[in-house]
């Protein structure tokens, strides 16, 4: 399906979304709360079938965090990024993806470790990279320890 | 030329009708040995490793300098050239691996990251600011990274640091 196309479609599904065009691939910026029901439709719909999830990533604006899914569909070879905005960013949550793509569960533990969202009914949650007595979350933009030196 | 000059023998040989003898100092003559003979390890952490794997290869070849083989164990090596960003996680690792080093041992740091944590050396969390915090440096090579050439200059100033030591006699002071 082209950018075009899917937009339709998706639209057709669910009205609670937006889009952005600007780049490559068709952005679709989705609240955080819809964020399961919508996935699980991009995967179990055969015109859609978007059964890899080649990247999943945060984003952070300072008043908000912004999820990122990167979706491909090996069958019908098309691509759509998902963005689900969460607006708490003093106790950051949202639905974990492991039950539709077995590969989040690693992406949600870095994105954990680095930016602390909590993922909903995640297997294993934890930090990944870092030790795990690690104060804070590095990749936040207000992130600061005693051996940082700030520019 | 340099490299031939090098290789002379320190000392005086004297040759007789039945072989002959030579004069030196063992601290001289020791010290060439190990001068022309510098085992380093296979260590590398980022993209500086990648400019020191080059300087090994055809190329650049380092052995023609008397930097035979690299070893891949810290047991058998005397010089561990540290290339590439170093972060807090690989810290205690570096660590580990120059204690198990046998003495003498040797420690060019390579590259910005080395010296100072270079590029990394704002807003990181991650990034060691220099690997003096962890092990004692002989030489420093700036860039980010270093050519093959810079490397290869930093190798023969540590030679000239060796050849300038006295190891044997500071074992007999000691005594
Ligand atoms: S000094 Fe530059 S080239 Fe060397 S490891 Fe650091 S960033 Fe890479």
């Amino acid at each position: 399906m082209t950018n075009e196309e899917l937009k339709n479609n998706i639209t057709q599904v669910f009205s609670a979304v937006t889009f952005d065009e600007t780049g490559e691939f068709l952005n679709v910026i989705i609240p955080s709360e819809e964020l399961l029901p919508f996935m699980k439709v991009l995967r179990s719909t055969k015109e859609f079938n978007f059964d890899y999830l080649f990247c999943l990533t945060c984003v952070d604006w300072k008043d908000h965090l912004m999820m990122v899914y990167f979706l491909n569909s090996k069958t019908h070879n098309h691509t759509i990024v998902v963005k689900a905005k969460i607006t708490d960013t003093i106790n950051p949550q949202i639905e974990s993806v492991y039950d539709i793509w077995k590969t989040a569960e690693l992406n949600e533990d870095e994105v954990f470790d680095l930016f602390g969202v909590k993922f909903l009914n995640h297997p294993n949650l934890r930090r990944i990279f870092l030790e795990e007595d690690w104060v804070g979350y590095p990749l936040r933009k207000n992130y600061v320890d005693e051996h940082m030196i700030e520019l | 030329m340099g490299v031939k000059d090098k290789l002379e023998f320190p000392g005086q040989i004297h040759e007789t009708p039945d072989g002959g003898f030579m004069v030196t100092q063992l601290d001289a003559v020791i010290n060439w040995a190990r001068s022309n003979s510098v085992w380093p390890l296979a260590f590398g952490t980022s993209c500086c490793a990648i400019e020191m794997m080059h300087t090994v290869n055809a190329k650049y070849d380092w052995s023609r300098f008397g930097f035979e083989v690299m070893r891949a164990t810290p047991r058998q090596a005397d010089l561990i050239i540290v290339s590439g960003t170093i972060v807090m996680k690989m810290a205690p690792v570096l660590k580990r691996l120059y204690d198990q080093m046998p003495e003498p041992k040797y420690v060019i740091a390579m590259g910005a990251c080395t010296i100072s944590g270079g590029p990394f050396f704002y807003n990181t969390y991650s990034v060691v600011k220099g690997i003096d915090h962890i092990i004692p440096v002989d030489v420093f090579v700036p860039g980010c990274p270093p050519r093959p050439e810079a490397l290869l200059h930093s190798m023969i100033a540590l030679q000239e640091k060796i050849k300038n030591d006295a190891y044997f006699r500071k074992q007999v002071d000691k005594k």
